[in-house]
């Protein structure tokens, strides 16, 4: 059954997707409430509504990316609980996560973002080398192939997402928000594509969520929600006659519980009255900003009055951010300036900053403390007198309608609330100024309109400079004058109704992409004509068979794209393989367990001649070193406490002559415990030296032999005849760099991946969990056999320690022990969440493991308890077995058998645990 | 004042983020607790029940009584072993030490041939091999003339040793190693928190809102290194009077307080390192690296895990530059010898002073890194 056939079948069956009773809660907090919802298939279907009311989990659910709660959800004609279902229908759903380039790869070209899915979705070279180029044709990206994707704009990113969607033509395509933050222009070049393909794939369900009306007024169908539950569906026009409204933003405002809609009016912005002759508040003269041969902005000009609401309209990435922080001076530009009142911007001028209120576009409340408690944090930032923040508190509380919360958590909060708390945070100090960057994105409305009245105001009736940067043209239509900006220029300025008159538009949208085609010599439709050529036909589909099993292309795909990384990022690589040269030449040389040059000296109080050959025989030692003489039984002690001294003799009075009449004498010796293993060494010498000298002492006054040892005892020291430290340290460090390195870069591996979002990967797209960690195992591996292969080079030929045994045995088993190693990380990975907690982790439980409990200065045979066992679970115990035993006892593989199978479990058992916490869903 | 006002209360804001990561909490109280214990109760560097074996081929009654000199604590009994044994044994790392005894042993001791005992060490176990050689010896030594004595009555020897060992009589190494690895966790703890704090807010871009407002980047810093410090701290004071003394039964000798002084000012100073390597790193893959980079060295080159008069002297001098150093020798003084402020205040100096450097050298990259961060 081909999946062309399939999808007629779900086509005729009307309904792409069908959700009963679905529910989703984040620990307290709802996200989803008893949904149930039947969507049209072969149709653009758009879920509306502002930010956090579900929209994006509700679409991660039916692409099978977030873990089902309650309720049954269908797609393409089975239950998405099951995992055999998901595993058929995975191939056959693409979906493009909220977010620039979630979940692209930055460091990677735009050829290998795409070549990446391609090779995840199990197509050969010829297959996919066909299907890139005709993407990129049609996308418009053929002439960035090789440009890194990070280095893209906004609006390019998303192409280029979306080309990583289509790669497998599928049935079902999900975009969650793919236009948020992207210039109007690139906007509605994305939608023209979007348009194109589906003409090209007529069979083809798109299900998009968007927070623009504008543009959800072109889709087939529509889903309103808010807070978790549905409110309305239907076709645009159906949801505006039902409403009466005029245009879907007011429509959604009907749609929306009394509750919400309470107190909410159209917004009046009355005239701004222009005092004369005022100097003006903000000027920026040529303000340019350079980073390296990037320029962000570009001879930006200025100027804004008091009182007056400035807009600055952009993509995300066109320079407002940064030109807003050259205003309050937290980047020195590097060309032009900034004045605010009249004074340059200075960072460092913290009396302006006090004039002044900034609200970053993540402007991250203190999540920890209530909304009472950040604003008098503000305030006694700001150093408002003490008397009157409580009040000055309060009346903010009361002035932006906080007083009901005062006393919860932001994250408890409506991202509508949290934003007028953000912005109370700003004023706190009653700033004469404001700069609010995208305040009001994702935000609903309703509250979007409350949060204006707020802003007018303060602008109008408290004198207030707003300088207010979005991409929502509604509300740049409310400032008194704006700018729009592109790729670092400003390409207009002025009164919004006198922009759209000058270009002879109906909309400031259509003013804006005027101004962009004028500017950047693309237009809307760019791009898209070479794709009118035919599609070629399409292969027999296969993907569905291959997706199951194992499949070597997709590991090697996860491998190449790690390896690639990798290589990027030159810092990474000769840390990895430099840092480890580094430790071991550190570490060979400065570990050292022959212990010398111990400081002694003594408390003489006989200074006949015996006593004074007594000392000369210690003193001539290499072991000892004399220090000053001691004068007191006081200053013994106290020599002692400061750790000047290691071992103090005292000789008593006497000595010479008891010594001569044959009595026995005693001399005593104080020997330094503090640390142990070197208390037992100079206990050990002084009382080797003492015997030495006692059979000396009797052969030299007797004559005889009679008083030397009746027997004697020969030492050989095996594996390392001269004793040297160095021959036993770097057969042991070697094998401690190659846990340290591989595993802590294996664990923030798998760990960025989570954090930074393109783990979305592995939840929507045909790869198993097995082919992901081993994909991503093997670069590092091959990374740490490079860093081996250097550090044996270094042993041999630098420290010249002998290697008696095979290098082929030595290798197989580094091979199999860097596997292990990066197990471990790869283990650690698959439980942690954030890098911070991956770093520390790996590194208390490794470094424990592997240098009290491996062997390193204990051997393993002598560890007890807790120990013992901890030791006899990690592979360094058994890699120090073998790294020894072929290094210094030429021992074959085939005595090192029963090392080499402990070993040799560690891997997959390692694998297994990592495939077994390792989820294939977000939970 | 008012920039120690917003230090303080920058601090206070960074505790309660900091209780609020349940996990860090777990692992900070971990290290200073079961770490400690699970570390201390499992290892010694000294020579402790290390395996031995006799090949004995006298099989006389003085070889029976060598077998039998060697015991507990320091070594465990003896196993009997053949000859062909031997080699095996040593190269699979089952017996560090085998004695072998050789044939007619009691009877040429008796007529003073003075017959060799020959003892085979395994020489990559440094420290055990070497400690282990001169108990080996001594216990031989005393054991065999010991014998003879009692065959001949010869006289005892003329000059008598009397050893004590100070600060830690019966040289027990969890006296120091328990206190060693409080030392090695403060250090690694200190550069981990702030340094991969740092990496952290930079990459999510949270450090910026606290720049628009009126603080300076050293009460930023300062904030991060007192809350976290006073964290650490309080913790390894409890783990010293708890675990330390109590559950392990350490005496401490000097001055706590004084202890912990020195320990606040490790933990700047290796703090002030986090820091350094948090600005120069661009993701915390790089950050992880570099911090094994340092914190090995830190760890195993301070004189926490073997005396530092036996390195070679370039590296000692190297070493100077590393606070983990002198805080070493400054524990050391104080918790087993008992020494006051006069004995360890160049100490107190030396770490304030390197932690004072770093410190300015990672605000100044600080600095610089806000102003070319995006």
């Amino acid at each position: 059954m081909t999946s062309g056939a399939m999808i007629s079948g779900a086509a005729t069956s009307g309904s792409v997707a069908r959700l009963n009773g679905v529910g989703l809660r984040y620990g307290k907090t709802v996200a989803l409430e008893a949904i149930g919802l039947e969507l049209p298939a072969g149709c653009m279907v758009g879920l509306i509504g502002p930010d956090g009311v579900g929209k994006s989990s509700l679409l991660a659910l039916i692409a099978g990316a977030r873990r089902l709660q309650a309720g049954r959800v269908e797609v393409l004609g089975g239950d998405m609980a099951d995992a055999r279902h998901r595993e058929r229908v995975c191939p056959r759903i693409a979906y493009m996560p909220q977010g620039l380039g979630k979940n692209l790869y930055m460091t990677l070209s735009v050829a290998e973002n795409v070549a990446f899915f391609a090779r995840l979705f199990g197509q050969g070279r010829e297959e996919r080398e066909r299907r890139i180029a005709g993407l990129l044709q049609a996308t418009g990206l053929a002439p960035f192939r090789d440009r890194p994707a990070g280095k893209l704009s906004g609006g390019m990113k998303q192409k280029l997402g979306l080309c990583c969607a289509l790669i497998h033509d599928p049935d079902l395509l999900i975009l969650d928000e793919p236009t948020t933050g992207v210039d109007p222009l690139s906007r509605r070049q994305f939608w023209r594509l979007i348009g194109r393909i589906r003409a090209d794939l007529p069979g083809m369900s798109v299900l998009v969520a968007t927070a623009y009306m504008e543009e959800a007024q072109g889709f087939d169908w529509l889903v309103a929600m808010d807070a978790g539950r549905i409110l309305a569906t239907g076709s645009p026009k159906e949801l505006l006659t039902r409403t009466g409204a005029r245009d879907l933003d007011a429509a959604f405002i009907q749609l929306l519980p009394e509750a919400k809609r309470r107190g909410h009016r159209e917004l009046a912005v009355p005239p701004l009255a222009v005092r004369e002759g005022e100097p003006p508040a903000i000027t920026a003269q040529g303000l340019t900003m350079r980073f390296g041969s990037f320029t962000a902005v570009d001879h930006v000009d200025f100027e804004i009055r008091r009182g007056e609401i400035f807009g600055f309209l952009g993509s995300n990435g066109c320079g407002k951010t940064t030109t807003m922080k050259m205003l309050t001076g937290l980047l020195p530009p590097s060309a032009g300036r900034a004045m605010l009142f009249g004074r340059p911007a200075d960072a460092h001028d913290l009396e302006t900053r006090k004039r002044v209120g900034y609200m970053t576009q993540s402007f991250s409340l203190y999540t920890e403390l209530s909304v009472r408690d950040n604003l008098t944090l503000h305030a006694q930032l700001f150093h408002l007198p003490r008397a009157e923040i409580a009040p000055r508190v309060q009346e903010m509380l009361e002035l932006f309608d906080l007083k009901a919360h005062a006393e919860a958590l932001p994250d408890q909060l409506p991202l509508g609330l949290r934003q007028r708390l953000s912005l109370a945070v700003a004023v706190i100090h009653r700033p004469e100024m404001l700069i609010l960057d995208e305040p009001t994105s994702g935000v609903d409305p309703v509250a979007r309109d409350g949060f204006w009245e707020l802003l007018v105001d303060l602008s109008r009736n408290q004198g207030v400079t707003i300088f207010v940067s979005t991409h929502f043209m509604n509300e740049g239509e409310r400032c008194d004058r704006i700018s729009l900006m592109h790729a670092g220029r400003v390409l207009a300025s002025g009164a919004p109704g006198e922009l759209i008159r000058r270009r002879g538009k109906a909309s400031l949208e259509e003013a804006f992409i005027d101004c962009l085609e004028e500017a950047t010599g693309e237009r809307a439709d760019a791009g898209l004509a070479p794709a009118a050529a035919p599609r070629p036909p399409q292969p027999p589909q296969l993907s569905s068979s291959r997706s199951r099993g194992f499949s070597p292309l997709r590991l090697f795909a996860y491998a190449n794209r790690e390896l690639r990384e990798v290589l990027r990022d030159p810092v990474r690589l000769a840390v990895s393989l430099l840092g480890s040269a580094i430790l071991l030449f550190i570490m060979g040389y400065g570990i050292t367990f022959d212990v010398e040059n111990l400081s002694f000296a003594v408390l003489d109080r006989d200074q006949s001649p015996e006593s004074r050959d007594y000392i000369l025989n210690l003193a001539g030692s290499r072991y000892f070193s004399e220090r000053p003489a001691l004068q007191s039984a006081a200053e013994l002690d106290r020599r002692m406490v400061r750790g000047e001294l290691s071992v103090a003799l005292e000789i008593p009075p006497g000595y010479g002559r008891d010594l001569q009449r044959g009595r026995v004498v005693e001399i005593g010796v104080w020997v330094d415990g503090a640390m142990p293993f070197r208390g037992e060494t100079v206990r050990g010498y002084i009382e080797g030296m003492h015997a030495l000298y006692l059979s000396q002492l009797e052969v030299r006054t007797r004559g005889a032999v009679s008083g030397l040892p009746a027997a004697g005892i020969q030492v050989r020291y095996r594996y390392n005849q001269d004793f040297r430290s160095l021959y036993a340290m770097v057969p042991a460090v070697i094998p401690l760099l190659l846990v340290f390195i591989p595993s802590i870069m294996m664990a923030l591996g798998v760990v960025r991946e989570k954090e930074l979002g393109s783990i979305i990967n592995l939840y929507v797209t045909p790869v198993t969990r097995l082919e992901f960690l081993l994909g991503k195992q093997l670069p590092y591996v091959t990374l740490s056999m490079v860093s081996y292969f250097g550090l044996m080079a270094l042993a041999v030929f630098v420290f010249e320690v002998p290697l008696k045994g095979s290098l082929a045995t030595l290798t197989l088993a580094a091979l199999i022990f860097v596997t292990a190693t990066t197990g471990i990380g790869l283990f650690l990975s698959a439980f942690v969440k954030t890098q911070v907690a991956a770093l520390a982790l790996t590194a208390i439980l490794t470094l424990m493991a592997s240098i009290t409990f491996s062997g390193l200065t204990t051997p393993v045979s002598a560890l007890q308890g807790p120990g013992a066992f901890i030791g006899s679970v990690f592979p360094a115990t058994y890699f120090f077995n073998i790294s020894r035993g072929v290094f210094t006892k030429a021992l074959s593989f085939r005595d090192l058998l029963s090392d080499f199978l402990a070993l040799a479990a560690f891997a997959p058992a390692l694998t297994l645990m990592s495939v077994f916490f390792l989820q294939k869903q977000e939970k | 004042m008012r920039r120690l006002v917003n230090v303080y209360r920058l601090g206070i804001k960074e505790l309660r983020s900091l209780w609020r990561d349940k996990v860090l909490v777990a692992v900070i109280l971990w290290v200073f607790s079961g770490g400690i214990y699970v570390v201390v109760k499992g290892t010694s560097m000294e020579l402790h029940n290390a395996p031995i074996a006799v090949v004995d081929e006298d099989a006389s009654v003085l070889s029976a009584r060598l077998a039998q000199a060697f015991y507990g604590p320091h070594f465990q009994i003896p196993r009997h072993i053949s000859l062909p044994e031997m080699d095996p044994g040593l190269d699979s790392g089952r017996y560090i030490f085998v004695l072998n005894i050789p044939p007619d042993f009691e009877r040429d001791v008796l007529a003073g041939r003075r017959p060799d005992v020959q003892v085979n060490i395994d020489a990559t176990c440094m420290s055990q091999a070497f400690i282990g050689a001169g108990y080996i010896e001594n216990i031989i030594a005393g054991e065999v003339g010991e014998f003879v004595r009692g065959v001949r009555g010869a006289p005892p020897p003329a000059i008598r040793l009397a050893t004590r060992v100070r600060f830690n009589p019966n040289l027990t190494s969890a006296w120091f190693g328990s206190v060693m690895e409080l030392i090695n966790n403060i250090t690694m703890l200190s550069i981990i928190l702030t340094g991969a704090a740092l990496v952290r807010e930079r990459e999510h871009g949270t450090l910026e809102h606290l720049l628009v407002m009126p603080l300076s980047a050293t009460e930023i810093l300062l904030a991060k290194i007192w809350s976290v410090g006073l964290v650490v701290i309080v913790t390894v004071a409890l783990s010293l009077y708890f675990v330390v003394q109590g559950a392990l039964g350490v005496p401490l000798a000097g001055s706590i307080p004084l202890f912990l002084c020195g320990a606040a000012l490790q933990f700047f100073a290796s703090a002030s390192i986090g820091i350094f390597l948090g600005t120069l790193s661009r993701n915390m893959p790089q950050l992880g690296l570099s911090m094994i980079l340092v914190i090995l060295p830190l760890e195993m080159l301070s004189g926490s895990a073997t005396p530092r008069e036996s390195m070679p002297e370039i590296v000692q001098n190297i070493m100077l530059i590393a606070p983990a150093t002198h805080f070493v020798s400054l524990a050391q003084a104080i918790l087993y010898r008992g020494a006051d402020l006069g004995m360890v205040w160049h100490s107190l100096a030396a770490i304030a002073g390197i932690g004072l450097v770093f410190f300015l050298f990672a605000l100044a990259l600080f600095r610089r890194s806000l102003a070319q961060s995006r």
